[in-house]
């Protein structure tokens, strides 16, 4: 079964990082993801720029609205996600407590069985 | 799983939100620095056993009201007590803190905390180290070590300025929407001078690159407070592509390394990203300033993958629009730059002779005018134009730029007078 990890976090806190600290963190988040491509279930990985910098089409009946924002008045946002190819629930959950524990950072994993799927062809 | 680097970098996040709040409760800067103080002290002492809570920001807040009342209490015999009056909002309980934090008054708390700083009976660089010092955080010493002076002149110098604040306070009535946006205008403007602070020492100096990461944090807070303010989205726009090339702008040896000249496989990839990101929102918006349109003229130069990819012409023509939004010889004398690239030298020096009567004294107008007249020909107009510079440099650093030029000037063969484009 597919899963994406859809991975929320407070974008404020994270943006206090200093690069090494950054730098740190992405370097054994890159060792569970390694271990996960080791056993070729690794899909595709994004990490998202801070919803200040995007940008909302809303669609209603008419022309749709171009807004700035998603505008998080919730604590968490939604920063990134990865796709694995996992037999269980279970070891989706292992994986994103791996990724839990790389990350010194608070914030939540979101475990979601993905329907439609196709593989990139940006590499 | 909560480490002290952990909480450390939580308390910094936290801080400009939780210390606003406090500065409202308590309307005086000591008694809220003292209470958000004591607040991550308990932080320290608690988190790594009990866990952080849910909301940190809004346990700050309320475990710092509690410390800053109790700090009252304890000079209540020696101090006057601020009247019950003043101290507003009493009737806050914790819940109503959340759902402040929740929804958007805190804007206003956070703009007023930022804008006390910009306090107009302060010189920028007191507005700078206070900003620095209070809002950011940062330890003296730190600042100190950034503005190269010493730990007690900046004492002196934040102190004095606190003094000046609260002779004359800023009003804690909410901002009306005229006041809120000349506030904005104001705090963006500081957080720029900030970055600049940091920019134009930059290089490879961590402490003025420290200045420039926290200008930075702290416009993204502002964009988060203002998400639709083209304006903002073009200040931090400009900080992140000009800090992006921080890496590249400097050689093994110290020297200034030029835009041209740059490796650009040291530019910060995500960092260009972000900032061309929100330079296309910001534009999308049809309310050009000046923010966006220099980030704009960054961001021009951020999506050349080779020097020679530029397109000067654009170039010339934001800083056209940058002339009408903001006339001034130096806007001139950069546009000018990029006229010698896309037209040639003749046009470019035509632009920056007006200029000489303002900008005499100033480094960069003499080393363009020396560089225009080296690529017309005119060895010793150049030779004399760049003796200027070096006289006017303010870094080693720049000294030694121009002194390549000249350098390089003494081994050009002179061209006979026929060719000379004059």
């Amino acid at each position: 079964m597919l899963y994406a990890v859809l991975c929320y976090n407070d974008e404020n806190a994270v943006a206090t990082w200093t690069k090494e600290e950054d730098d740190a963190v992405m370097a054994r988040l890159g060792k569970v993801e390694d271990a996960m491509k080791a056993k070729g279930k690794l899909g595709p990985v994004a990490r998202l720029l801070p919803t200040t910098s995007a940008t909302t089409l809303r669609k209603n009946s008419g022309e749709p609205l171009i807004i700035d924002g998603p505008f998080a008045e919730t604590k968490e946002q939604f920063l990134g996600f990865y796709t694995v190819d996992c037999d269980s629930l279970d070891e989706a959950i292992q994986f994103a407590k791996d990724l839990a524990v790389a990350n010194p950072g608070l914030g939540s994993y979101e475990i979601r069985p993905v329907a439609v799927f196709h593989p990139s062809e940006l590499g | 799983m909560v480490d002290n680097a952990w909480i450390a970098a939580a308390l910094v996040a936290a801080r400009p939100q939780a210390l606003s709040a406090l500065l409202r409760y308590f309307r005086d800067l000591d008694t809220a620095e003292e209470a958000f103080q004591e607040a991550s002290l308990r932080a320290i002492r608690t988190w790594p056993d009990k866990g952080p809570p849910r909301d940190t920001v809004a346990w700050l807040i309320f475990v710092g009201r509690n410390c800053g009342i109790d700090a009252i209490r304890k000079v209540r015999n020696n101090v006057a007590l601020p009247s019950e009056e003043r101290l507003s909002d009493t009737g806050d309980t914790e819940a109503d803190v959340v759902e402040r934090l929740d929804g958007s008054h805190y804007r206003d708390d956070i703009l007023r905390l930022l804008f006390v700083c910009c306090h107009p009976d302060l010189p920028a660089n007191q507005q700078i180290a206070l900003a620095l010092r209070i809002v950011a955080g940062l330890p003296l010493r730190q600042i100190a070590r950034a503005f190269l002076v010493s730990e007690t002149a900046m004492e002196q110098r934040i102190t004095r300025a606190k003094a000046r604040i609260s002779a004359n306070p800023v009003p804690f009535d909410p901002p009306d929407a005229d006041d809120r946006l000349q506030r904005l205008g104001v705090v963006a403007m500081m957080l720029y001078l900030v970055f600049n602070e940091g920019y134009s020492r930059g290089h490879s100096d961590p402490d003025a690159a420290q200045l420039c990461d926290e200008a930075i944090r702290l416009s993204r807070l502002l964009l988060r407070l203002f998400p639709t303010e083209p304006e903002i989205m073009g200040l931090l726009a400009l900080m992140l592509l000009q800090h992006a090339r921080n890496g590249a702008r400097t050689g093994d040896e110290g020297q200034i390394v030029l835009l041209e000249d740059q490796d650009r496989s040291l530019w910060d990839g995500p960092m260009l990203a972000e900032g061309r990101a929100l330079v296309e929102k910001a534009l999308r918006h049809q309310a050009p300033g000046t923010y966006q349109v220099q980030a704009a003229i960054a961001a021009q130069h951020a999506r050349a993958k080779q020097a020679a990819d530029t397109d000067w012409g654009a170039i010339d023509r934001l800083y056209q629009t940058l002339e009408m939004l903001q006339p001034s010889p130096v806007v001139t004398l950069n546009r000018a730059v990029a006229v010698s690239k896309a037209y040639g030298p003749m046009a470019a020096l035509a632009l920056v002779t007006p200029l000489g009567d303002r900008l005499d004294g100033y480094f960069h107008y003499h080393g363009v005018r020396g560089g225009l007249l080296l690529q017309l020909g005119d060895k010793h107009g150049a030779r004399e134009a760049f003796n200027r510079a070096i006289a006017l440099a303010s870094s080693p650093a720049e000294a030694a730029h121009i002194r390549l030029h000249l350098d390089r000037l003494g081994t050009l063969p002179a061209l006979p007078p026929a060719t000379m484009a004059k």
